[in-house]
């Protein structure tokens, strides 16, 4: 087997929190006679080891603050590592983010070739290729106006375009698709595209399953400064969207309004934290029973982020009997929904009262939420899935 | 010998179109949008000249003495502007570039030279000035002259590491900028600028001159405009005490480049 492309050994960050850091002569003077000097060390990344082989597509995917930028920048070589090593076998792009070093103030000709030195090309290699770098912007027109009079959209573009043109061994990137509208999130995906069939090594950081899945051979997870997952980029994908998944909460309860005389109560609630175009909701609960109940009533109730009630029913109206259960007995409670609801965080109140509506044995107010994740985003307060056919009528004769 | 040429070449490659791309950029946004543009570079120091010119010169007589003073005077200001915009834009290039640092990995030295180099086009324009007074004022031209690059050598080399020193302890300690400026406005009058040497006590003039700048400056006017200037020679016969600025300038030289490189890993994350 050849060297790997990126060796990461036993890497570890430690940050200097910057506000007790002492940045100037008063402070540091100050702080010489203070007996205890403080310093506190924020941990960015605990050692991380992993090796990238050549032309591997490698996805890095972490919760915000879980030190995934830390960790591209130290393969950068922009941080050094407190502790551990980094072996990159080639040439890498010193980049890591779109539009380093653009300045608003000089026309987008200008940054193009300045753009293009932090790239490692010189003048007349800018030259060369200035064409084809205006027309895969598309940005003809405006390459002589300056950057300052650029929407943010068209800057990106012209980033991204010189981007394509870097030449190397290795390229890391980060984010780049949390930019830019449809049509850019396309040609960046064409590009990565053709990057994969190039066998250029890539290390790519991203808070996007869907580009993890379609482009990277494998992928790491890091969370709270580790590595808690790394293999194929499905499971990985799967474990980082685990990682939304509120753990079934035991009670008592962490969250919510929670009412009731406690003779029959639910002890465990799960709920899917992030709810996709196909799939449907499923609110698997647990309930025990602290005394004897007769027929107690399960209902739910969902409403959306701005408290608009969406929909809820509970087991009368499912016509369902539900028994009587003796002191200590569980009893499982499984509702499934289809997916309706529109885009964005809901939450779910559930509760148990009697058939007759007048003892309330548990009312909790959102005991759960999920987000709802869909293509489709309307302003109503439900978005089923809808189709819609249109078609040339033939024409009508009177 | 082609091998290590190459070698070089690949090496310094990026750093030099860094360079250029840094140094390019800074010219154009210097004088954006100002209506007389480069010629700015050319005026503040005639300026600066005709005001010290008509203070000192025309009311307080100092320099009556020294031969084609008004050059004397002029070019002493030019070195010396030379040296304060390189030190105290040195001091803030890495502050100045700290998004570049933080996302970029490339030499950090790079930022420090691309001011020194900026700096030294400025300096380079004010010497034409310099050049057409002196013809103007029909400075006679000795062959000692030929010592001027070398000084200049000295010039730059104690400017920039300097700079580099600076720039670095600058990322740490944020009131550096102020304390420089302050020494800088001190520096102005124990460096013989406006008056000529020996209008000072000699016991004073030996110490004076033993700072690298007051022997830059006073070597420079002596080979490029007036034999009657007094430099580190007169005052000094001892050859190694004459060899103390410069190897003062050495000392800074090392020390700086030991300090930036060592410093140059935290860069990123402090600047």
């Amino acid at each position: 087997m050849a060297e790997p492309m990126i060796r990461v050994t036993d890497v570890s960050k430690d940050f200097m929190l910057p506000h007790l850091r002492q940045t100037t002569l008063k402070g540091k003077v100050l702080n010489m006679f203070r007996k205890s000097r403080t310093i506190e060390v924020q941990q960015a990344l605990r050692e991380i080891s992993f090796d990238v082989e050549p032309g591997e597509f490698l996805g890095v995917v972490g919760r915000n603050g879980s030190g995934k930028s830390t960790l591209l920048k130290i393969l950068a070589g922009i941080y050094m590592p407190t502790r551990g090593s980094v072996a990159v076998g080639g040439k890498l792009v010193p980049f890591i983010e779109l539009g380093v070093g653009f300045n608003p103030e000089l026309t987008g000709r200008e940054n193009v070739y300045l753009n293009g030195a932090l790239l490692g090309f010189s003048k007349s290699e800018v030259e060369a290729m200035y064409d084809d770098i205006v027309a895969f912007a598309e940005l003809e027109e405006s390459m002589d106006q300056k950057l300052k009079n650029y929407s943010s959209g068209m800057q990106v573009r012209v980033a991204f375009s010189v981007a394509t043109r870097a030449k190397a061994d290795v390229l890391l990137i980060d984010e780049v698709l949390a930019v830019g509208d449809a049509a850019f999130q396309r040609k960046c995906f064409e590009h990565f595209r053709a990057l994969k069939k190039s066998a250029t090594t890539i290390v790519f950081v991203t808070h996007n399953m869907d580009a993890v899945r379609e482009f990277c051979d494998r992928a790491i997870l890091i969370e709270n400064c580790r590595i808690v997952a790394q293999g194929s980029a499905e499971d990985v994908a799967a474990e980082y969207t685990e990682l939304f998944n509120p753990q079934p909460t035991t009670a008592p309860p962490v969250q919510g309004k929670r009412r009731g005389s406690g003779a029959i109560r639910y002890s465990e609630v799960a709920v899917p934290g992030l709810l996709g175009d196909e799939s449907g909701l499923t609110l698997e609960l647990e309930a025990v029973a602290e005394q004897d109940v007769e027929e107690p009533v399960y209902s739910f109730f969902i409403k959306n982020s701005s408290g608009a009630p969406v929909l809820g029913t509970n087991s009368i109206l499912k016509k369902q009997a539900t028994g009587s259960l003796r002191k200590g007995e569980r009893v499982r409670v499984t509702w499934s929904v289809p997916n309706v609801f529109s885009d964005g965080l809901h939450h779910v109140d559930l509760g148990i009262t009697d058939r007759q509506g007048l003892a309330v044995y548990d009312l909790w107010e959102e005991a759960a939420s999920f987000t709802v994740v869909k293509e489709e985003k309307s302003p109503y307060i439900v978005t089923p899935d809808t189709s819609l056919v249109i078609g040339k009528a033939g024409a009508t004769k009177g | 010998m082609t091998d290590i040429l190459s070698r070089i070449r690949i090496r310094y490659r990026y750093p030099l179109i860094l360079l250029r791309a840094m140094v390019g950029t800074d010219f154009k946004l210097r004088y954006q949008a100002s209506l007389l543009g480069y010629l700015w570079t050319l005026l503040r120091p005639l300026a600066i000249f005709s005001i010290l010119y008509i203070v000192f010169v025309k009311f307080l007589r100092l320099g009556a003495s020294t031969p084609y003073y008004p050059v004397y005077l002029l070019f002493g200001i030019v070195l010396w502007g030379f040296f304060v915009e390189a030190t105290s834009q040195g001091l803030s290039s890495l502050v100045a570039r700290g998004d570049l640092l933080r996302k970029i990995s490339f030499p950090r030295y790079v930022v420090v030279l691309s001011v020194g180099a900026s700096v030294l086009i400025s300096f380079a324009l004010n010497m034409v000035v310099i050049v057409f007074f002196m013809a103007l004022l029909r400075v006679p031209v000795r062959l000692d002259v030929l010592w001027l690059p070398l000084l200049f050598l000295e010039l730059v080399a104690l400017s920039i590491s300097l700079a580099f020193f600076l720039s670095a302890l600058y990322v740490r300690f944020r009131d550096l900028n102020y304390i420089w400026e302050v020494c800088m406005q001190a520096a102005f009058y124990a460096v013989p600028i406006l008056y000529p040497l020996t209008l000072i006590p000699d016991r004073y003039a030996r110490l004076l001159v033993l700072n690298p700048m007051a022997q830059i400056l006073q070597d420079a006017r002596y080979v490029m405009v007036t034999d009657q200037t007094e430099t580190i020679s007169q005052l000094y016969s001892t050859p190694w005490v004459r060899a103390i600025p410069v190897g003062i300038t050495l000392i800074l030289v090392i020390a700086s480049v030991v300090y930036f490189r060592r410093q140059s890993r935290f860069f990123a994350e402090e600047a």
